[in-house]
């Protein structure tokens, strides 16, 4: 069995990086090892948590179902990237402020999700907030916090992710 | 004067709530160290057999092989487990692998791809076992029990027996009896954060065990034992920990094998679970068949309990003892029973351990005592909230075992959810399908007789506090994500008169932090928290002195004012800034350091057993879960709850209601589809979160926390416990909530869409054949 390596050129939070990483890698542990951003978590590697939840191109994907090789060229956000430098998204600055984190390791998933949502609906309903987390898996707050987090920023966050140019996709190309 | 501005009873985000949104925030998984290996486990195939040879040879042609792990290896036999009364682990086959899924080997290699391809490679040749899965066979004679501990040549690990009063006369003059037989399927805790630890050999020959951890202390008394090892030659290091619930309470054979491949290989050795290890590990909540009768009289007075509980724990001990004790002596609440007798019976088996889980002992046992009491105020035909209020225990008493009542909110609880709920226009009023359903609780603030019997106290705080005037906590009580480190901090900041963000807590390393027994047994808050104030107050009379220098006035005068400021009660005109008390404190004199502790008090009876249970005060719950139950698949969908819990005080009120939101959730799984469920040779069948069933978003419905405050005597501030109290009681709630909307008793817990079916299929038939005989 041969563990050999190749240079991948990836784009993460805006950033080039070139990596080294086998065909099989995973998205996950390519940013996880090589990229050395471990926001991102791994639950299960199986697509079950939702955990390891990044965005490829403003979609979210399963990172530890999504091999390294098939996202060159493409945009990735991590939850490192949701921040505009020293300052934090109203999202993450909501989901400390409603107790959304307890032992905050589906965070960083969560998060990504539910910025996809936000930058398409400034104004979801707790139905359609819990439609668009329902592939995530929190274990410590019942999600009640979650929701509350999401709904409480909607209109401040999709206004900070315009801004810093990453604006909604569905509902503006349509 | 402006006094202190008290934090008790607001709304604040946890202190390291941006750690974590940021994805900063540092777990096992994330630490490195150089020249780190990376273990992988071999586990059995078997369901039990004797290891008879390992075989490496293949393994070590892997790219980046280093080293191996087998049984026979010093150290690997050597026992230890989380109670000293049932120290039955090893880390690896001793020469058993007792179940399949067990540990029996490791490898390390240079990179994690590598080790679990070596890990795949390796050979083993065994001998097969007579296996035992069921409980109901482990208590037969063997001539090869699991363990040399098990009583009466059997697999039986633990039996408890106890009557208190007059239970069988309370049975004969009794004029309503109710009760049944209930079976629950195991549960595993389910975090989302996997099991993993990293052992790093120190160049001064000490041993540095990063795990994550609930309990760093327990740990570090395993480790020293099986490395034999004095205890101060091994550091124990908690990063943030992504979910607890008991399941990483225990010392673990992983954390063991990696500490021994350190030592071996002299590298950092890095050891993750993948999920389904995760469940193969699992120490979660037995696999329980439960019998129980509840005696009262035509005025609904209850007469007596009557219980018994056989309960499945796997291949190890765990806190297995506790959680036969638990399954009866925790039904002595929240009602005043005149007579009680209980049996506990827990076996070995050759499955995945069981063990602590949220709620520990409690939850089973609660299900099949709030459906016996739905079922009794049927019979009485009075409503199930005036039964449990007409009996409810009394603040200021003690149980027929000497457990010691102090605070009780819990006619507070009855009264606002059944309020909040909307009860008196619901129940027996809504349409086939629909229902509506009460489930109570009552449960530990902290096991007041600790694991070991020394006579060190559970919770020790330290305080330093240097010229930057930042204040830095030590203890060892873990956050697990429960919050236990913002508690910490506001205990200090209030006994100190100072802001929150100036306290940072430490409470992750056996090196600095003093002995803290953990987070289990929903002790932190009322133990930790006492300790924590306790060190603020000593703090804070150094400052008071301080001032007294600084100004002539009586030291004893000064007082906490607004804005870190200290006045003075005779002369409002006198303000001592915190910084100032500070810089005088510390002049001729260094950093202020200051203790606390906590040591429970003497409790209980003089009888064998009497420890379980005692704790220095109790919480209480009343839950109302409201269902739609469909008759054609069998599928409950819970549209809402509502969860009143008494906890004494509400310290970080942010904080309570999350803890009682996520209680609910986790017994939500568990009332419906959490199960783990094992093929007939013992294999675990739903390993993944694929297949056991966690709620998600859209599974989980509305949840109302509603904050219930008994300002209890002795807890810190008036706090009790909120973490586990408060998912036994959602689980009765549903079930007989799917009783009014469809009129049949679930016996099997999770309840299933399945089981629904097959209860209603039963009730029509009894219902036909009532018919043809009438």
């Amino acid at each position: 069995m041969s563990f050999s390596r190749r240079i991948l050129r990836l784009h993460v939070n805006g950033q080039p990086r070139e990596v080294l990483a086998r065909d099989a890698d995973t998205l996950l542990d390519v940013l996880r090892e090589e990229v050395e951003l471990t926001g991102t978590k791994r639950g299960c590697d199986l697509g079950t948590c939702g955990c390891c939840t990044v965005q490829i191109d403003g979609e979210p994907v399963l990172s530890c179902l999504t091999l390294a090789a098939e996202v060159e060229g493409k945009q990735i956000t991590t939850v490192e990237g949701l921040r505009d430098g020293e300052r934090f998204a109203p999202l993450q600055e909501a989901w400390a402020e409603a107790g959304a984190s307890q032992c905050g390791f589906c965070t960083p998933g969560f998060l990504l999700a539910a910025d996809r949502l936000l930058r398409d609906n400034a104004s979801p309903s707790r139905d359609e907030i819990r439609e668009a987390l329902a592939g995530n898996l929190c274990r410590c707050t019942g999600y009640v916090k979650i929701i509350d987090a999401v709904e409480r920023c909607a209109a401040e966050h999709r206004t900070f992710c315009a801004e810093r140019g990453r604006p909604s996709t569905v509902s503006e190309q349509v | 004067m402006t006094r202190y501005q008290s934090t008790v009873g607001s709304r604040f985000p946890l202190i390291d709530s941006m750690e974590k949104t940021s994805g900063q925030g540092i777990y096992i998984e994330d630490m490195k160290f150089p020249g780190m290996l990376y273990a992988r486990l071999v586990r059995s195939t078997e369901t039990y057999a004797q290891v008879e040879e390992v075989d490496f040879s293949a393994a070590q042609e892997v790219e980046g092989y280093v080293d191996s792990l087998a049984p026979g290896e010093p150290g690997t036999g050597n026992t230890f487990g989380v109670l000293p009364i049932s120290e039955d682990e090893t880390p690896l086959p001793a020469p058993n692998a007792l179940y399949s899924g067990a540990i029996v080997a490791a490898v390390a290699c240079e990179s994690e791809v590598g080790a679990r391809e070596a890990a795949l490679r390796v050979q083993m040749r065994t001998k097969k076992l007579p296996a035992v899965l069921r409980p109901k066979d482990a208590l037969k004679e063997t001539d090869q029990p699991i363990h040399s501990n098990t009583i009466g040549g059997t697999n039986l690990h633990k039996a408890v027996d106890q009557e208190f009063g007059d239970v069988d006369g309370a049975f004969e003059q009794a004029d309503v009896v109710t009760g049944g037989e209930y079976v629950f399927d195991g549960i595993n805790h389910g975090f989302t954060e996997p099991i993993g630890c990293i052992a790093v050999p120190e160049p001064n020959g000490r041993m540095s065990l990063y795990s994550a951890t609930q309990v760093p202390h327990y740990l570090h008394r395993a480790l020293a034992k099986v490395l034999e090892m004095p205890m101060h030659r091994i550091r124990v290091y908690k990063p943030l920990v992504g979910g607890g619930f008991g399941g990483k309470s225990d010392p673990f054979p992983h954390e063991m094998v990696a500490a021994l491949l350190a030592r071996k290989t002299g590298r950092p050795v890095k050891l993750i679970f993948d999920r389904d290890e995760v469940f193969l590990n699992n120490h979660g909540r037995h696999p329980t068949e439960y019998k129980i009768r509840v005696a009262a009289d035509r005025e609904g007075r209850l007469l007596g309990l009557d219980a018994h509980s056989r309960i499945d724990g796997g291949a190890w001990g765990s806190f297995g003892v506790v959680t036969t004790y638990y399954n009866g002596v925790l039904s002595q609440g929240p009602y005043r029973l005149p007579s009680f007798r209980y049996s506990g019976r827990r076996v070995y088996t050759n499955k995945p351990a069981s063990g602590a889980m949220r709620g520990h002992g409690a939850v089973n046992a609660r299900y099949a005592l709030e459906t016996a009491l739905d079922e009794m105020a049927e019979k009485l035909q009075v409503d199930p909230f005036d039964l449990r209020a007409q009996n409810a225990l009394p603040a200021n008493t003690t149980t027929l075992n000497h457990l010691r009542i102090t605070s009780t909110g819990f006619l507070e609880c009855l009264e606002r959810v059944r309020e909040r709920s909307g009860w008196n226009e619901k129940f027996r009023k809504m349409p086939y399908g629909r229902g509506i359903g009460l489930g109570c609780g009552f449960y530990i603030s902290g096991s007041a007789l600790p694991i070991h019997r020394t006579r060190t106290p559970q919770s020790t705080v330290h305080i330093k506090i240097d010229v930057d005037g930042g204040v830095t906590i030590h203890s060892l009580a873990a956050d697990i994500g429960q919050g236990s480190d913002t508690m910490l901090a506001q205990c200090v900041a209030e006994a100190m008169g100072v802001r929150i963000d100036r306290c940072r807590v430490l409470a992750k390393d056996t090196d600095t932090a003093p002995i803290d027994l953990g987070s289990y047994s929903s002790r932190v808050t009322f133990m930790a928290g006492n300790a924590a104030l306790r060190a603020g107050e000593a703090i804070f009379r150094k400052l008071q002195r301080a001032c007294a220098r600084l100004t002539g006035k009586s030291a004893e005068g000064f007082v906490k004012g607004a804005d870190e400021t200290y006045l003075h009660l005779d002369d409002p005109g006198v303000v001592v800034p915190y910084m100032d008390a500070l810089r005088e404190a510390l002049a001729d004199n260094g950093a202020l350091i200051a203790k606390g502790a906590y040591i429970a008090p003497k409790l209980g009876g003089a009888f064998k057993g009497s420890g379980a249970g005692l704790s220095p005060s109790y919480s209480y719950q009343a839950f109302v879960a409201e269902v739609e139950v469909d008759p054609e698949t069998g599928f409950t969908r819970v549209d809402k709850i509502w969860a009143a819990h008494d906890c004494g005080k509400a310290l970080n009120r942010l904080a309570v209601e999350g803890q009682l939101e996520g209680s609910v959730h986790m017994g939500m799984g568990q009332a419906l589809t959490e199960q783990m469920v094992y093929l007939n040779n013992g294999q675990l069948r739903n390993a993944s979160f694929l297949d056991y069933k966690i709620p998600s978003p859209v599974d989980t419905p509305e949840i109302e926390a509603i904050v219930v405050e008994s300002n209890d005597p002795e807890g810190p501030l008036g706090a009790k416990e909120c973490g586990e109290g408060a998912l036994a009681p959602i689980i009765p709630a549903i079930g007989n909530a799917i009783y009014d909307a469809v009129g049949v008793r679930l016996h099997e817990v999770p309840m299933t869409p399945e089981r629904v079916l097959k209860a209603l299929e039963q009730k029509r038939k009894a219902e036909e054949k009532a018919r043809a005989h009438s």
